[in-house]
C-alpha cells in the first residue's frame, strides 16, 4: 500500500473521508484535489460529498465519472442546469461551450445568470460556479459558438457531449460531428411547456427528428419563450441520460425520443 | 377514407387535439397541416401510425397522424 494509500485509509470514517482530509492530503502529497479523489475512490472508499450518491452510484461509477469528459453545448437555460449538475455527480471535466454573455431577459431561467453577473460571459460565470462547489473537477471555458469548423477540436476527448444549444443549423452540425467522432449525444430542446430529450448513440442518427419541412433556425420558443422550470425538468433528463452512457447503466432513451408536454403533464414516446 | 389526426403541445390552442376526420383519396400530409392553419414554419416530428413522414405523405385508410410543433430553444 503507498504512502497515500494507507494516509487515507487511516483517515476514513466509515468509508468517507471529508473535504478537509481530502484538502489535507493533496496539500501534504503534492497532489491537485481530484488526483486525491481518484485515490480515494480506487480505494473503494468515498469522499464525504458523494455519501448520498453510493446506494445509486457506487465508488467504481463515481470513479469512473470522475475520469469522464462531458462537452456541455450551450450554457444557457439547458446548459446552466446541466453543468451545475454534472459538477455535483462529480463528472471530473466538464468543456463548457458558449460565445454569450448574460442578458436580462436570461434571469427568469438560466440558473448561472444572476443580477451580479450581466454582462459577463456565460462560461466564465460555469467555471466560478463549478469552483465553488468542487475543485475535483475542472470546467473548461471555450467562449466561442459551437461551427462545422472548430466542432472536432472542441469535442475531442469528450467522453459524452450534451446538446444544449438554443438553434437548429448548429444542433444539426453538433450531431453530424458526433456521429462522425463516434460520441455519444444527449439532445435536448425546450419551447414553452414543452420539451424533448434524445440520446444519439454511436452509429445512430437522430438529426432528422431535430428539425421539420421548414428551413428556419427556431422553432415555436419564439412565440412560447421559456419559463423556469421547462430548462430545469429537461436538463435534468439530459443529464440522467449522460449518467448512464457514462456508466453503461439502466436504459438509455435508446431509439427513441421523449416528448414532454408540463401543461398536460402528458410524455410521449417517438420511435426514432 | 377515415383518419384520425392528433395534435401535440402548443398545437393543440384553439384546435381539437384528436379527431377522426373523412377525407378523400390522395390526401396529404399537407392538406392536414394547411386545414389546420399550422404554419409550416412550426412543424416538427410528423408520424403516421408512429413512422416519421414528410408533407408530400397521402394518407391511407385507418392512419393515425400525428403533429408535433418543432421545439428549438435551450
Amino acid at each position: 500500500m503507498s504512502r497515500l494509500d494507507a494516509y487515507l485509509t487511516g483517515l476514513a470514517v466509515n468509508g468517507l473521508i471529508s473535504t478537509s482530509c481530502q484538502l489535507d492530503a493533496s496539500l501534504h502529497f503534492d497532489l491537485t484535489f481530484a488526483e486525491v479523489e481518484a485515490a480515494i475512490l480506487g480505494l473503494g472508499l468515498c469522499p464525504a460529498r458523494y455519501q448520498r450518491n453510493r446506494q445509486t452510484i457506487p465508488c467504481a461509477g463515481q470513479l469512473a465519472l470522475l475520469r469522464s469528459t462531458v462537452a456541455v453545448i450551450g450554457c444557457g437555460g439547458l446548459g446552466g442546469y446541466v453543468i451545475e449538475e454534472l459538477a455535483r455527480l462529480g463528472v471530473g471535466r466538464i468543456d463548457a461551450v458558449d460565445p454569450d454573455v448574460f442578458e436580462e431577459h436570461n434571469l427568469n431561467r438560466q440558473l448561472l445568470a444572476t443580477l451580479a453577473n450581466l454582462g459577463e460571459h456565460k462560461v466564465t460565470a460555469a467555471a466560478r460556479r463549478v469552483c465553488d462547489i468542487t475543485p475535483a473537477v475542472a470546467l473548461v471555458p471555450h467562449r466561442t459558438a459551437f461551427s462545422a469548423e472548430n466542432g472536432r477540436e472542441l469535442l475531442l476527448g469528450a467522453t459524452v457531449v450534451v446538446d444544449a444549444l438554443d438553434n437548429i443549423p448548429a444542433r444539426f452540425q453538433l450531431a453530424a460531428v458526433c456521429r462522425e467522432l463516434g460520441i455519444p449525444l444527449v439532445h435536448g430542446a425546450i419551447a414553452g411547456w414543452y420539451g424533448q430529450v434524445a440520446t444519439q448513440h454511436a452509429g445512430q442518427d437522430i438529426s432528422p427528428f431535430l428539425c421539420g419541412p421548414g428551413v428556419g433556425a427556431k422553432g415555436v420558443e419564439t412565440n412560447l419563450g421559456n419559463p423556469s422550470f421547462t430548462p430545469a425538468v429537461v436538463a435534468s433528463l439530459q443529464v440522467a441520460e449522460a449518467c448512464k452512457v457514462i456508466l453503461s447503466l439502466g436504459d438509455a432513451a435508446r431509439g427513441r425520443m421523449l416528448v414532454l408536454n408540463l401543461l398536460e403533464m402528458e410524455f410521449e414516446e417517438i420511435s426514432l | 377514407m377515415q383518419v384520425t389526426v392528433k395534435l401535440f403541445a402548443s398545437f393543440r390552442t384553439g384546435r381539437t387535439p384528436i379527431e377522426v376526420c373523412d377525407y378523400p383519396a390522395g390526401t396529404t400530409v399537407a392538406d392536414l397541416v394547411s386545414e389546420r392553419g399550422i404554419p409550416v414554419t412550426e412543424l416538427g416530428i410528423m408520424l403516421i401510425n408512429c413512422r416519421h413522414v414528410h408533407l408530400d405523405r397521402e394518407l391511407a385508410d385507418g392512419d393515425i397522424v400525428a403533429i408535433f410543433p418543432l421545439l428549438g430553444g435551450g
